[in-house]
């Protein structure tokens, strides 16, 4: 699987970053980062239970998985997590 | 839906919040949106301001704009700030510099998710103190230096755009840079004071042109609250949301706890509720009857027919409302000169004015349907006078696209 960002690794496992809140909106999540202060959003409600599911999972792909997220989208939700991983809103777990 | 569209029927909580603290300020800005002057007896208690920051904590706002008045003469201001802070409720305050000395530099360095945006709107004395009043533009270049000296990183200068200073942007960029500021400048509205000077202040058309120009050429390095969107009926769009985000993303918290839909619109009929109200302002933002109006999907009216509508929607309804236009009409400053059409075919309409009014000129009982100061060489600050929908972020350069 190609991704926007070669330090993405979706086999390994990821967390929301602890300085990243979410706040719920009808269209997916509001993102704030505490620490850099951007504001940014999910534009998805499935994409808002994988980013809060993360941490339950032991990698990227059973978080997508566990969402519901339709096999056929499941290259763009990983474009997307990778752009939030550059963006610094998800982050490698520690093991 | 594209996620502006979604903005335009509201969201769970707002996203750009002002919250002025006091009408009570040492300045007498010719143009405060908010007729500042005196303080109001009935503004928030400590008690209260904490119990606000509570439930903008508990609603996720993560970060307020703070102004007035001149918010630093609250007594208890230092303490609203750090119990916000620490309240995961982070601050951007406007100010006029006055309580902005070496000691307060040094703290406010010291202090995490903490915004100062400095009020001035000439490059040079001659212009600010016009509309400021004597000696605030020194003490706006006082509070940079000392701002600078202390390490803190990038404080704002906000700019309110008049006929008088349009022609000395460069030179307030310039300033910024020297300060290692930030520059932000928005428009001029037709709102509180503003609406005595603004036939004479509001930049002309070839002067809106210049902006629109100067914007498109470093809109990238320049903040601008989103205040701009009129222009970009001109052709291309400026960055920002483009959108009118009253009582859908933004509202305004009033000194006495007054929710507006705009901190632009302090006005009867843009009132929703006061946060002392039972349920709080969480209940006003999400159930007061007007809000749930501006949520609708607006018609255009007028504007419906132009082809540049999806550009401006119609401009900014304080403006519109604030020089007796319809709203659902084209703004004064529209673009095409429709606004102006519109301006001299008003024969006999009575212009509203806000029965607000803290001026110190202002008969002392409260709210009265008085005229404010006229335009003199005055002195009182605005400060948050200009506060932003949205400041900072453009939803189209956000890469997160699910699905």
């Amino acid at each position: 699987m190609s991704t926007a960002s070669p330090d993405f690794r979706p086999e390994r496992p990821h967390r929301c970053s602890p300085s990243v809140a979410l706040r719920p909106e009808p269209f997916g999540a509001l993102v704030y980062d505490f620490v850099t202060r951007k504001l940014s959003f999910l534009k998805t409600p499935e994409l808002v239970t994988v980013v809060s599911g993360l941490a339950d999972h032991p990698d990227v792909h059973s978080a997508v998985e566990a969402a519901g997220v339709p096999e056929e989208q499941r290259p763009a939700y990983l474009r997307a997590l990778a752009g939030l991983k550059a963006s610094g809103t998800i982050e490698e777990r520690p093991q | 839906m594209k996620l502006v569209e979604h903005f335009q029927y509201g969201l769970n909580s707002p996203i750009c919040l002002t919250w002025e603290l006091t009408y009570a300020c040492n300045l007498t800005c010719a143009h405060c949106l908010s007729s500042s002057g005196r303080r109001d007896p009935r503004e928030l208690t400590t008690d209260e301001a904490k119990r606000v920051v509570d439930e903008l904590q508990a609603m996720q706002v993560f970060y307020v704009n703070i102004g007035g008045g001149e918010p630093t003469v609250r007594p208890d201001f230092w303490e609203l700030l750090d119990y916000a802070i620490d309240h995961q409720v982070g601050v951007k305050f406007s100010t006029n510099g006055v309580k902005i000395d070496k000691a307060r530099a040094a703290q406010l360095a010291r202090t995490d998710y903490v915004d100062v945006q400095i009020s001035l709107d000439g490059a040079t004395p001659e212009v600010n103190d016009y509309v400021r009043g004597p000696g605030s533009y020194d003490m706006a270049i006082r509070a940079l230096e000392n701002l600078a000296e202390a390490g803190f990183t990038q404080p704002k200068i906000s700019v309110v755009m008049t006929r008088q200073n349009v022609d000395q942007l460069d030179e307030f960029k310039a300033i910024a840079d020297k300060y290692g500021a930030q520059l932000r400048i928005t428009r001029l509205r037709p709102s509180g004071r503003g609406a005595d000077v603004w036939d004479e202040l509001h930049p002309t058309a070839a002067q809106q042109r210049q902006m629109y120009e100067w914007l498109l050429e470093r809109g990238d390095q320049v903040l601008t609250g989103d205040s701009f969107f009129h222009l970009s009926a001109y052709g291309e769009a400026l960055p920002g949301l483009n959108l009118c985000g009253a009582g859908r993303v933004v509202c305004l918290i009033d000194p006495v706890g007054d929710v507006y839909a705009c901190p632009f619109a302090i006005h009867q009929n843009f009132l929703a509720g006061n946060v002392r109200d039972p349920g709080g302002f969480a209940r006003v933002w999400r159930e007061s009857e007007l809000f749930q109006r501006l949520r609708q999907p607006q018609t255009g009216g007028a504007c419906r027919s132009c082809q540049h509508f999806d550009s401006c929607q119609g401009g900014c309804m304080a403006a519109k409302f604030f020089t007796g236009l319809p709203l659902d009409g084209p703004d004064p400053e529209c673009v095409q000169g429709y606004g102006e059409q519109a301006l001299a075919a008003r024969d006999g309409v009575v212009i509203p004015r806000s029965d607000v009014d803290h001026s110190r000129s202002a008969p002392r009982n409260g709210r009265t349907g008085k005229a404010p100061v006229l335009l003199q060489i005055g002195r009182r600050p605005d400060k948050a006078c200009e506060s932003s929908p949205i400041a900072g972020f453009d939803p189209r350069q956000v890469p997160v696209a699910g699905g």
